[in-house]
């Protein structure tokens, strides 16, 4: 028999068994994983939306604002960037108000 | 201590060679190089030292391998954040994205957006899982409920793929800038480098690694922040005005050149928009997705989730990584829009073609000597090597663990190797990996260093993403999957770079390349996603059902860090 990963040796199954029955756990991972999944779809949006528009109208982002020379690429380039870090922000926000404090709960009662 | 002779060598070399190498090639004529530019070399002296000190501090505290690899888990998430980005701001962010922007303009932008994006996508579905996972590469979570020699076998291929083709990337960029800087020729730089990122790496460990990362990305922060605010301060804080000069000197390039008042216009205009950089749709979408999702992928990048305590501190290092990765692409924005106008009409960078001395890549520095004089310009350039020197020996530490964690410890041992062996066999791989290095920079060295950064993210993305996408979020996935899986991805964004024309038409010579697109993502990517799908799929042996069968433990640690051991118990 092959040797086995760290997980299968480290974890006792009846105590996975019993975290993944507990409501809170389930509810923990649903949420976070949709919240992980919802900005992630917002930031993939953002990103091919600005890379789309590069590959099918760049003529569009090279449209002077106003009279001067600065084009509407740039502040939706930089606009892109700015946007990744908040989103980040968001997550990170979130995760250490709501989700560290439910998992907090869960930790102690399963002993890590 | 034996490291100190080393290090002696290279700074007498580094004291005495210098001048002497560059008067001897001022005789000869090369005019590229430069004589010896005395303030970048004492604060590059000033930098080796200090350096080399915390190398020496922190050899007192590497004592197991746990110390070697991931600095004992003890890095706070705002120190790992510095260092991330310490890691990523490379010379080829700060020299290749400032003279991008500084040949045409808005395409550098392009470029900036992408290393950033995949930040985010780091953080929403893979950080917090790796830390609760993983103890020192992240083959520890690729292979978590996996067989592990097959799965470790192709993570240390991968590894080592991804880590070689950047490290060529870094060691032709520093052979570059030291032979315009220092007038030292190209095969000394390249050497200096491996020998100092040699001594960082095998004494200080991770914990050396990090502290010259973040000391290296504090300096390039304050510099990059003082020339771009030069520049806006020069503009009257108006990026309208610098703009318009930047419009106005490359419109009054091209009517030098010859072309019409109203084609001059146009090409001046060019710079503000997307431009020849994107040659087609599907080349501009493949390009932007290694680019993401390479970012996910990066082994010496993902080492760095496990030098932290637990997920709170992995999580909070990817959002200071973010902020200042980002801040720092808005100033080498600025700083390539400055270079256009302080710089490319100014025939004392020039070369009489009307090209930039020492090469298109010199940009930023020249505008340095624009902005600061001598001495500023010393201080650029040293943080610009420092750069080199602190993402080489990054990557060099990511690849002696992939052989010493991965091959040796996990496939040769089966998993029984103790601390110490381990240990050994990393310090015996650093040096033999700084010779590959140091052979391949100069075998590479005419080769364009964007493109080899550019192969491997989409090494990254083709092999090492899905791998951890598909064992870490679909239960359904097996041993046979991910390993012939990542295979094909990796191999395929290998083929196909090689049929392509940047390789086959370029490099090889010949006519007509196969595969016509510049970035070969799109298809190896999906070709990695779907191959680890249908062939998890259609396993139907033992070791499947165990892998299935592992899904939920491995879901629950993953989750919670229940189970996990946290990385500085030892």
């Amino acid at each position: 028999m092959e040797q086995l990963g760290e997980g299968q040796e480290a974890e006792a199954p009846a105590a996975t068994r019993d975290i993944e029955q507990d409501e809170r756990y389930r509810r923990l991972v649903t949420t976070r994983s949709r919240f992980g999944w919802r900005l992630t779809i917002a930031m993939l949006v953002i990103y091919f939306g600005y890379i789309l528009l590069i590959a099918f109208e760049p003529h569009i982002l090279a449209r002077p604002l106003g009279s001067g020379v600065t084009s509407l690429g740039i502040p939706l380039g930089l606009g892109v960037i700015v946007a990744g870090i908040v989103l980040t922000a968001v997550y990170v926000r979130r995760a250490n108000k709501v989700f560290d404090r439910d998992l907090d709960a869960l930790r102690k009662d399963y002993g890590a | 201590m034996s490291r100190l002779p080393i290090t002696r060598a290279a700074l007498i070399a580094l004291a005495l060679g210098w001048p002497a190498v560059a008067a001897a090639d001022a005789l000869t004529g090369q005019t590229e190089q430069q004589a010896a530019n005395w303030p970048a070399i004492l604060m590059f002296s000033a930098f080796v030292f200090a350096t080399l000190g915390i190398t020496r501090w922190a050899a007192g505290r590497v004592r197991s391998a746990s110390d070697f690899y991931t600095a004992g888990g003890g890095i706070t998430g705002f120190q790992n954040g510095l260092a991330i980005a310490g890691d990523y701001m490379s010379a080829a962010s700060f020299l290749g994205i400032s003279a991008q922007i500084f040949a045409d303009g808005y395409d550098g932008l392009i470029y900036s957006t992408g290393f950033l994006v995949g930040w985010p996508i780091l953080l929403f579905l893979l950080a917090e899982r790796l830390r609760n996972l993983g103890r020192y590469t992240f083959a520890d979570v690729a292979s978590f409920r996996f067989a592990q020699t097959p799965v470790r076998l192709f993570a240390a291929f991968s590894t080592l793929a991804v880590v070689l083709f950047y490290l060529i990337a870094q060691m032709v960029g520093a052979g570059q800038l030291i032979k315009l800087l220092f007038g030292l020729p190209y095969t000394y730089a390249v050497l200096i480098v491996g020998a100092l990122m040699t001594c960082y790496v095998l004494f200080g460990g991770m914990v050396a690694t990090t502290w010259v990362q973040i000391i290296k990305a504090v300096m390039l922060l304050g510099c990059a922040s003082f020339m771009a605010f030069a520049v806006l301060w020069n503009f009257g804080f108006s990026p309208e005005a610098l703009f318009a000069k930047a419009v106005e000197i490359k419109t009054g390039i091209a009517a030098a050149g010859g072309a019409s008042p109203d084609e001059a216009a146009a090409k001046g205009l060019s710079i503000m928009g997307p431009g020849g950089f994107i040659k087609d749709p599907l080349s501009a979408i493949s390009f932007g997705m290694a680019l993401m999702f390479g970012t996910a992928g990066l082994p010496h990048i993902l080492m760095r989730f496990f030098t932290v305590p637990d997920a709170k501190e992995a999580r909070k290092s990817v959002l200071w990584a973010t902020g200042w990765i980002g801040y720092f692409y808005i100033l080498t924005f600025i700083i390539g829009f400055g270079a256009i106008t302080f710089v490319a009409s100014n025939p004392d960078y020039l070369m009489p073609d009307g090209t930039l001395k020492g090469g298109g890549n010199m940009a930023a520095i020249h505008l340095a000597t624009a902005i600061g004089g001598d001495i500023f310009l010393g201080i650029v350039s040293a943080v610009a090597f420092a750069t080199i020197l602190a993402v080489v020996a990054g990557l060099t530490l990511s690849g002696a663990s992939a052989v010493s964690h991965d091959i040796y410890a996990s496939v040769v041992k089966k998993g029984a190797a103790n601390s110490a062996d381990e240990l050994r066999v990393s310090r015996y791989t650093v040096p033999v990996l700084a010779l590959i290095a140091i052979i391949l920079g100069i075998a590479f060295e005419k080769q364009n260093v964007a493109f080899m950064v550019s192969l491997a993210f989409a090494l990254a993305a083709s092999g090492n993403f899905p791998v951890l996408v598909m064992s870490l979020l679909w239960d359904g996935c097996t041993t046979r999957g991910v390993v012939i899986g990542g295979f094909v991805g990796v191999l395929l964004a290998l083929v196909l770079t090689i049929l392509s024309p940047a390789i086959w038409e370029a490099v090889l010579g010949y006519e007509g390349a196969p595969f016509p697109y510049s970035s070969p993502t799109i298809f190896s990517m999906t070709a990695a996603f779907l191959t680890i799908w249908l062939v998890s799929l259609a396993d139907k042996s033992g070791r499947a059902a165990v892998d299935r069968a592992g899904y939920p433990a491995q879901r629950v640690r993953a989750e919670t860090g229940i189970g996990a051991a946290g990385a500085s118990d030892h």
